[in-house]
């Protein structure tokens, strides 16, 4: 009783000294807390839906800028991935019978190894050359999905797959906290000792190589865990869905990725993430103007383009808060002095 | 024959497409992923023009490509320009920019499928295939432009300010050159040939809003398997994969579906044994 206490009470401080300090930490909490107590307030199962929709779509921005906003290698195939993931959870869960907890892991698996099988040829390439070719390589896959359509149902894709789960919450909390602990994983990985070498290698790779670390080893594995999380969500959606179709391979889907990413701000993880639940939530609402609903998606992007060229969460984080210039931790902008050195702020 | 044919007004088309998107791309470090949209315009203000106003079709190919041309000149001067030196931005805008064009497309004259009357019409018979007048029209014309811009780029100063800025841009900037004018310019120039290009083909294809998205990548294959900057790459390469997507729709069933895959698949060859591009040269490490 007296331990449970004792917890409670540093928890108590952890909270107070360390999330409640700062308006993002505060704002990640209450992410967490509404996404997670949703079902408790609205059982809406179409909003239910774009929630779990969303949530798939933040997996896969985020997982794009985990290889292209950090390393730099900007992929514009990124549908590849997650077509892969889709293609492959499918075919083993309607050829196969195989549980769908089995195929989704499987299908990510199929997608590291297209990550390996994209990414050593495009070791050799840079820049503008890159972000081109990776484009053709999802291109390539539809080809061939198209023209085997016994294994892969052509155009219609396959379909009548088995749901994670049968009931409305139950399903909800398989995708919502699959989410959550991925994007986290990811976010961790940014933060740690690879996520350092990954933003070097953005930044000067000669460096890089010079400091003798082996980029390309780094690079292939930017390209195997973008590749593993992009396929999770391809699996995940082909579930969810209950189809995988050759719209998960799309141009349009790569593009749109992309936007989100650069919209959210990259390099950052939380920028896409966040970036999707704003704009996906957004587009499927905005029902009083169908068909100008693409043209105000594409219009907002370009604004915000214009006028904060970083993107949009990067924006508004230095809007309310400060760097101490001294110890390069961050405050609440309201603050005049640093809150752990006491350094005045400017 | 019928891949012959085939093969060369594609292998035109891209050649077009593919140079002036090299063109903006050496001189400003733009990739213009609405290139392709500025072509689907042309084709469409040409189909109203002819259809609506029922202008003369030649009249109408010359106010589709100044139009074109002023669209793209004030999409540079208001969406492009200030965002020039975040190259992932720029990207993103012009993708954006092709959405826009899509979808104002699709509200103006909706996702229905439409043609375009041929400036003349009936054909002739080689070895047992239709040769359409048009046809031959288009790759003819096609030729004088290629030779026009050829004589442009090599032999006027505009052209050898444009060729020493794609070289080097500093340089050039310190030897007078302007370079923003010089981009604007080349901007123009660019758009405009992608105009002239939808403008020359729209009588030979189906105009759909969603006409931009397939030879965008084509387009985009051409110039990376040329080398980017390179305009003789890009020509070469043009008709390379022209004839191949031809190759493929008539010798392999279902070839259809294949064709962007094959032609992709030769870029990727080809750039695993020289990254570079056919006739690339490798860019020095910019730090």
């Amino acid at each position: 009783m007296v331990a449970a206490g004792l917890y409670l009470r540093r928890f108590y401080t952890i909270v107070r000294g360390e999330v409640l300090v700062l308006p993002s930490r505060i704002i990640v909490a209450l992410f967490f807390i509404i996404l997670l107590g949703l079902p408790l307030i609205s059982q809406n199962p179409y909003l239910i839906r774009v929630v779990i929709l969303t949530s798939i779509f933040a997996i896969l921005a985020a997982s794009w800028d985990l290889l292209s906003g950090f390393t730099g290698q900007m992929n514009f195939g990124h549908a590849l991935f997650f077509g892969v993931g889709a293609y492959a959870s499918a075919m083993l869960n309607v050829h196969l019978q195989i549980p769908p907890w089995v195929s989704v892991p499987l299908g990510a698996a199929a997608a590291v190894l297209t990550g390996l099988l994209v990414g050593i040829p495009c070791l050799r390439l840079k820049h503008t050359y890159l972000a081109l070719t990776t484009m053709a390589f999802p291109i390539i896959l539809m080809g061939i999905v198209f023209v085997l359509p016994d294994f892969t149902g052509g155009e219609l894709g396959i379909s009548g797959l088995k749901r994670i789960s049968s009931s409305l919450v139950g399903n909800y909390y398989i995708y919502i906290v699959t989410m959550l602990v991925l994007c986290t994983i990811m976010w961790k990985i940014t933060d740690s000792h690879t996520g350092i070498i990954f933003h070097a290698i953005r930044e000067d790779e000669l460096a890089v190589k010079a400091s003798g670390i082996n980029t390309t080893r780094y690079k292939l594995m930017a390209f195997c865990l973008s590749g593993f999380f992009a396929g999770i969500a391809g699996g995940l959606y082909a579930h969810y869905m209950r189809i995988a179709g050759p719209s998960t391979l799309e141009v349009s889907m790569s593009f749109t990725v992309v936007i989100w990413a650069v919209f959210g701000g990259i390099a950052t993880i939380y920028g896409p993430i966040a970036a999707v639940f704003i704009l996906f939530p957004l587009l499927e609402f905005v029902r009083f103007w169908p068909e100008y609903r693409m043209l105000i998606f594409a219009v907002v992007v370009l604004l915000i383009l214009l006028y904060m060229p970083e993107g949009l969460i990067p924006w508004v984080r230095d809007k309310i808060e400060k760097e101490c210039p001294r110890c390069k931790i961050r405050n609440v902008a309201t603050r005049k002095t640093c809150r752990v050195c006491t350094a005045g702020l400017d | 024959m019928n891949i012959i044919i085939t093969g060369l007004i594609t292998g035109s088309m891209l050649a077009l497409l593919a140079i002036s998107f090299s063109l903006i791309f050496g001189v400003a470090r733009i990739v213009n992923i609405a290139h392709t949209a500025f072509y689907m315009v042309a084709a469409y203000c040409i189909f109203s023009l002819t259809g609506k106003f029922g202008l003369n079709p030649v009249a109408g190919m010359m106010i589709a490509v100044v139009v074109v041309t002023v669209f793209g000149l004030l999409a540079y001067k208001f969406l492009i320009d200030p965002i020039r030196e975040h190259e992932a931005a720029v990207l993103i805008a012009t993708i954006a920019l092709a959405m826009i064009f899509q979808e104002a497309v699709m509200l103006i004259y909706t996702g229905d499928y439409r043609t375009v009357s041929a400036l003349i019409e009936g054909y002739f018979i080689v070895t047992g295939v239709k040769v359409f007048y048009q046809q031959v029209l288009t790759f003819g014309v096609v030729l004088v432009v290629l030779a026009l811009l050829w004589f442009l780029l090599m032999k006027t100063k505009l052209g050898l300010a444009i060729r020493s800025t794609a070289e080097d841009r500093e340089v050039a900037n310190l030897m007078g050159m302007n370079d923003s004018r010089l981009a604007m310019i080349t901007m123009g120039i660019s758009v405009a040939l992608a105009g002239f290009t939808g403008a020359v083909l729209a009588p030979l294809t189906v105009l759909s809003p969603f006409m931009w998205m397939e030879p965008l990548i084509i387009m985009m294959a051409v110039v990376v398997l040329g080398g980017l900057g390179s305009i003789k790459g890009s020509f070469v390469a043009a008709y390379i994969l022209g004839f191949t997507e031809a190759l493929v729709v008539f010798m392999i069933p279902k070839g259809a579906f294949l064709k962007g895959s094959v032609a992709l698949t030769i870029m990727i060859l080809v750039l695993l044994l020289r990254p570079e591009g056919l006739f690339g040269i490798s860019f020095e490490e910019e730090r």
